[in-house]
């Protein structure tokens, strides 16, 4: 089932004309606020009405200007999940989380409720009302209600824009969960690099109305070019797997061929885990250091430089572990030496790389 | 109640029942013409609201002379109806359509103000997970509106109970048909010796108000627990 979106749409100082495939996993819809993001996932949902286009969600119809199709939001069989929860306040949990399997098809393929409900932790909240959660468990009842509202595609406002970081990093292991359980579209829109590079299997990168590129998720983050939120998030994502963890409170990952240690994290050795290393975090090196206190080193060729308007220079490296990005001035790149070909070290300090950054791997191919 | 007299008695039981069939059969109006103030935007709306809103600010004299002008056997609107088997002149029906249009715009403002109070998105929300526009209401706006509802009715039962000056001028002041309870009180205040059935009668208002009032906070406390979830 794939998603595949077309529409123009006259918006206030800009005209959105986008045009993109979702398939099945998690497509990122990323851009700065004012990039023409929610509208259209409101054009999706049906909630806006686009002045052209066409939208078709698993070769169903939802919006066809030519043909004047535009199907209401109630027949497009959506799960949504709002950026602010909207449960409904009246109602218990469990009434929330089976509102809208009421509405679904007769013979739609229904999650089970005990197993979404397991799946997301909210079995001790079934009772309560939404003015009884926290932020995050409201977060995790509004992705039990779309999944169970058995819909052919799910749609993601900036779910987690509301919630303050310890609440987002505790949230975005249920979207990798979400993502890896079912095999509609989701459409997720988002502003993070750190959401993308966790979550996402396709980006679609949105800039003023236009999208400017799309793929997958690790080839966008690593160029600066592309990232629309600055050069601040740009970073490589790493494909690991849990070795061990260690007394001390690192875990041993690896990587490639190389080994990684980072901060524990509560799984078990074995998982498979992507990492996002930020450029900013690595130091380059032409020789091989000694007497540091960085535990992660390894050493790569130069594949690219590149360098924007500002003072730095993204250094794209190739490595054992995979593509390795450091953000480093143009000053010391000339310094080094650095040219493509040339070959230096890469230096990661452990606790650069916090626990939001690292997320289950995608189960689907990316 | 045997400390009331028998005209007494008939004038409280005569007040609940109109005050009753005033409340129950206007809410459904109440409710819809709360909704379409509240969200529907059309040309001449503010001629609608002021319409309804009229009873309200016309001298209560004025109001039941013209529902006298319309629904009297005379009425263009009476005469009709009378053909069909529903006769208002001085009759308790008419009483009660009298306490309804007086009370109508309370319980509109009431209900509005409520329906007003609702997050849109929330509907919104229902719509995307298949509601149709009966069900939103139904399962999101209604349940979510109860309380404004709750107060909206007692508001017009107490304001039925109470209704006199255009109850008196469309049906009259006839016991055991329309004599209500004020026109009970204004009736014995007439009479030499009455004031003493006029002071029972103002006991029993004083005390079917607070009733209406402490239960409909109750009631109206209980329904905002349950959407609040506190």
């Amino acid at each position: 089932m794939t998603l595949s979106v077309r529409l123009r749409h006259n918006l206030p100082g800009f005209i959105l004309d986008a045009a993109f495939e979702a398939p099945p996993g998690l497509t990122v819809l990323f851009g700065r606020s004012g990039s023409g993001k929610t509208t259209v996932i409101n054009a999706v949902a049906g909630l806006l009405r686009p002045q052209a286009g066409r939208i078709v969600a698993g070769g169903r119809v939802l919006f066809d200007s030519t043909q004047g199709i535009c199907l209401p939001p109630r027949q497009r069989r959506l799960g949504y999940i709002f950026q602010e929860g909207r449960l409904f306040p009246h109602l218990t949990v469990r009434q929330n989380l089976a509102y809208g399997r009421w509405f679904a098809p007769r013979d739609a393929a229904r999650e089970d409720m005990g197993r979404v409900v397991e799946m997301l932790g909210i079995g001790h909240l079934l009772t309560r009302r939404p003015a009884q959660l926290s932020g995050g468990e409201k977060a995790r009842v509004a992705i039990g209600r779309a999944l169970l509202a058995a819909p052919q595609l799910i749609l993601a406002d900036e779910p987690l824009a509301a919630l303050d970081e310890p609440r987002k990093a505790e949230i975005l292991p249920y979207f990798e969960r979400l993502r890896d359980a079912v095999n509609v579209p989701i459409l997720y829109v988002s502003h993070s690099a750190a959401e993308v590079a966790r979550l996402a299997t396709t980006v679609v990168v949105l800039e003023e109305g236009r999208v400017t590129h799309q793929g997958a998720a690790a080839e966008l983050l690593s160029d600066p070019r592309i990232s629309p939120t600055g050069v601040r998030e740009v970073g490589a994502v790493l494909e690991a797997r849990i070795v061990t963890h260690h007394t001390d409170g690192l875990t041993e990952l690896i990587a490639g061929t190389a080994a990684f240690f980072i901060p524990r994290i509560d799984r078990a050795p074995g998982t498979s885990v992507r990492i996002r290393i930020a450029a900013h975090d690595v130091m380059l090196a032409r020789d091989r250091p000694t007497g540091l206190s960085a535990l992660n080193i390894v050493e790569g060729r130069v594949e690219q430089l590149r360098s924007g308007t500002g003072p730095g220079t993204i250094v794209s490296l190739d490595t054992p572990a995979g593509r390795i990005l450091a953000r480093v001035t143009r000053r010391s790149a000339e310094a080094l030496g650095l040219a493509e070909g040339v070959r230096c070290h890469a230096i990661v300090k452990s606790v650069a790389i916090a626990p939001q950054d690292v997320g289950a791997a995608d189960s689907l191919p990316s | 109640m045997s400390w009331l007299g028998p005209q007494e008695w008939q004038a409280v039981a005569l007040s609940l029942k109109v005050a009753g069939w005033a409340t129950a059969l206007s809410l459904p109006f109440g409710i819809a013409m709360a909704l379409v103030l509240a969200r529907w935007q059309f040309p001449g709306k503010q001629l609608v609201n002021g319409l309804v809103h009229l009873p309200l600010i016309l001298p209560p004299v004025v109001t039941g002379y013209l529902l006298l002008l319309a629904f009297g056997t005379q009425g263009w609107l009476g005469a009709a109806l009378q053909s069909m088997g529903l006769s208002f002149a001085f009759h308790w029906t008419g009483a009660a359509l009298a306490a309804a249009i007086m009370a109508f715009p309370l319980m509109v403002r009431a209900i509005r103000l409520s329906i007003e109070a609702v997050d849109p998105r929330l509907e919104q929300a229902a719509a995307t997970f298949g509601a149709s526009r009966t069900w939103v209401f139904l399962t999101v706006t209604l349940p979510m509106i109860l309380p404004g509802i709750l107060a909206g009715a007692v508001l017009a039962f107490a304001k039925a109970m109470g209704e006199f000056g255009a109850t008196i001028t469309f049906v009259s002041n006839i016991p055991g048909q329309t004599q209500t309870l004020p026109s009970a009180i204004y009736a014995f205040l007439q009479v030499p010796g009455g004031e003493a059935s006029a002071l029972r009668l103002v006991v029993v208002s004083i005390v079917i108000a607070m009733a209406a009032l402490l239960s409909s906070e109750f009631l109206a406390r209980r329904l905002a627990q349950r959407v609040a979830g506190s």
